[in-house]
């Protein structure tokens, strides 16, 4: 219809849909900038052991008596509180000199540099693993409820209703506090109470139908399409037509879902873990170092400020991202971005 | 209309009943678990385990335990908390039923309003640099998280900056009734009032852009400027008005996610002795029969919105009513 489509079609070799997309996707500037920042948080966080070691702290035991050298001078992390009564200690406040307590230390003396990177890798790791489990269940039930129709359509698409009309956090919140304490026990799968593959299930099974729904859709539109119906004439197993007619053409709308759901994941494991019902201590994440810094909110606010300030710029790189991709592989799709 | 209203009924009875199963199930039938161990709380004595176990009825059928637990929460209203003894849930869910609501209202106009400028100006200027830094600051106001901003609010309101004359008038954090001191109460939930409708202000100014701006494509749209109505009339009058439709179905949804969520946590964070506040402190103590009543309550209550917004949309648009 347009003038680029004419010259697309007239270089001799046609690019093939995928090329096609990655290109306009590489011409979005705000998206490649996007991504750039995305990976650049993803490397700082992979060498948090390395910063750690070089920094010479344990980030996940408290060490309350360790000192600080700061300009020649021996400082003790933790100092005799200067407020109220004077009883009691506030941690060190940031010294900005790298390796050396940067953001300062939280209410164990340990530090909260090294808890951040660490951290930032356990709510990465959560967010990306989260959105598999999502995809995964996503495009199970949407593929069984929009091509099978009938009876297993009916039992799915109300099970989803159910899910979809229950608040996210209020079903996260009572899956999370049934499981924290005990774990859980399906036979098959057993998930350790503290283990952090318990939040990845629970964010990834509360946002199931929000993909479901949409893929479902799609399904049953490809179920009438020729080459669907001519496949299924020529008497090609079901399966066979899920896996090489179907699920390629709702890919598309997966491939967008990613860095949407990875926004959309990263924010509700930090609220949950806020609420001390996500990542369990010892271990960290951006949302459990905000709840420490809570405490320390007015005499050392760099505990909570900093992960804070790290969530809003990792979800806001997904979120770009989420938006040029969305306009290179998909620009038709209703997909909204962080609805939760 | 008379069918699908009750279609619509009939579907939102569905949807609670399937919730309270749901609820049911989670709490009682998790794998692996024992319900009386957590009702009881931690270090529960034998005694107070048989207890449980016999007021729950945990050796009845699961059905029987159903109905038991569904009437404890509706219909007699005698459940009651296992930390605090004797404490009645009931009442004290509907005790902070008022302090979420005037939350979330008072969110959802600041929400209207601002998103309603952002989206108009943005889509007027659209392609232009404000358009652009609209959009962005919608885009950094729904990656923040909203208990982080009300920290960040708490900061720099309670404490930084309380001294100067930007936040002197904050009162300290906490509710007051609105029939007992009503400019404290309007005084209280201003901060809370922004924090929550941050998120929403960009989610629907975006939304509403991008809605006008695709209608602004339609035929509709051509033929008023064939006839020579203004730009301004052009968008207000007619782009509007159909973007509008998808605003007001959005509202339905989201009112229900900010009850169940954004309020929980923006509650938690000004210290309003909130529906969700009550959630987070039961949640502190594993205090489950107050989560239970809670999560029914909250979730009953957005199946409700969203039914009542989808019959309001039956009566102001005749071709849903078909559908």
């Amino acid at each position: 219809m347009t003038v680029a489509s004419g010259t697309l079609s007239a270089t001799p070799k046609s690019r093939g849909p995928w090329a096609t997309a990655l290109r306009r996707l590489l011409r979005d500037r705000a998206a490649v900038f996007a991504l750039f920042i995305f990976v650049l948080i993803v490397v700082l966080c992979l060498l948090a052991p390395v910063y750690a070691a070089w920094a010479n702290t344990d980030p996940f035991t408290s060490t309350l008596d360790a000192v600080v050298h700061i300009n020649g001078q021996d400082v003790p992390v933790m100092e005799q509180s200067t407020e109220g009564l004077g009883l009691g200690y506030t941690p060190i406040g940031p010294t900005w000199q790298i390796g050396n307590y940067f953001l300062g230390a939280d209410n164990q003396g340990r530090d909260v540099m090294a808890r951040l990177l660490y951290g930032g890798l356990n709510s990465l790791l959560i967010a990306g693993m989260a959105t598999v489990v999502t995809l995964f269940f996503a495009t199970l039930l949407g593929l069984a409820a929009g091509f099978f129709g009938g009876i297993i359509d009916t039992l799915i698409s109300r099970f989803l209703d159910i899910l979809w009309a229950f608040p996210v956090y209020l079903l996260a919140i009572s899956l999370s506090i049934v499981l924290i304490a005990q774990g859980l026990n399906l036979g098959i799968i057993t998930i350790e109470s503290g283990s952090l593959w318990l939040p990845i299930f629970i964010i990834g099974v509360v946002y199931v139908p929000y993909v479901a729904r949409p893929i479902r859709g799609q399904v049953l539109a490809l179920r009438e399409s020729d080459f669907v119906l001519a496949a299924i004439g020529l008497g090609v197993p079901s399966y066979r037509i899920l896996l090489r007619d179907i699920l390629p053409n709702v890919s598309t709308t997966l491939i967008v879902f990613v860095p949407i759901m990875m926004a959309l994941n990263m924010i509700t494991e930090s609220a949950l873990s806020f609420l001390s019902i996500g990542v369990q201590p010892p271990d960290a994440s951006w949302g459990t170092i905000i709840q420490d810094g809570q405490n320390l909110l007015y005499t050392r606010p760099m505990v909570a400020l900093a992960p804070g300030i790290a969530i809003v710029i990792t979800v806001l790189a997904l979120n770009v991202l989420g938006d040029g991709l969305r306009d290179a592989l998909d620009p038709r799709s209703k997909i909204r971005i962080g609805r939760s | 209309m008379i069918f699908a209203l009750l279609q619509r009924i009939a579907q939102m009875l569905f949807v609670m009943f399937g919730i309270s199963v749901l609820v049911f199930l989670i709490f009682f039938a998790t794998p692996g678990t024992d319900p009386a161990a957590r009702i009881a709380g931690r270090n529960a004595s034998p005694e107070v385990l048989e207890a449980v176990r016999r007021s729950f009825g945990f050796d009845q059928p699961m059905y029987v335990q159903y109905l038991t637990m569904m009437k404890k929460i509706f219909i007699t209203g005698d459940l009651t908390s296992f930390v605090n003894r004797g404490w009645k849930v009931v009442p004290a869910v509907m005790d902070t039923i008022p302090v979420t609501l005037s939350l979330v209202f008072g969110a959802a106009i600041l929400w209207v309003v601002f998103a309603l400028i952002i989206g108009i100006v943005a889509a007027a200027t659209r392609g232009s640099w404000v358009d652009k830094t609209l959009m962005m600051l919608g885009l950094i106001g729904i990656s923040m998280p909203v208990y982080w901003l009300g920290e960040v609010m708490n900061l720099l309101s309670q404490n930084r900056y309380h001294d100067t004359w930007i936040f002197s008038w904050v009162p300290p954090l906490g509710y007051k009734n609105f029939s007992d001191d009503p400019k404290g109460w309007f005084l209280t939930l201003v901060i809370p009032w922004i924090t929550l409708s941050i998120l929403y202000i960009g989610l629907y100014g975006r939304v509403l852009r991008a809605a006008i701006v695709e209608s602004l494509q339609e035929d509709y749209i051509r033929t008023a400027r064939a006839k020579g109505l203004s730009e301004t009339r052009i968008l207000l009058r007619h782009a509007l008005r159909t973007s509008l439709v998808a605003f007001v179905t959005l509202f339905g949804l989201d009112f229900g996610a900010l009850v169940g969520g954004s309020a929980l946590l923006t509650e938690v964070v000004f210290g309003l002795q909130g529906l969700g506040k009550l959630t987070y402190d039961a949640l502190l103590n594993l205090d489950l029969p107050i989560i239970m009543t809670t999560v029914l309550y909250a979730s009953f209550f957005v199946v409700m919105a969203n039914a009542v917004v989808d019959l309001l949309y039956m009566l102001l648009d005749p071709r849903v009513r078909t559908a």
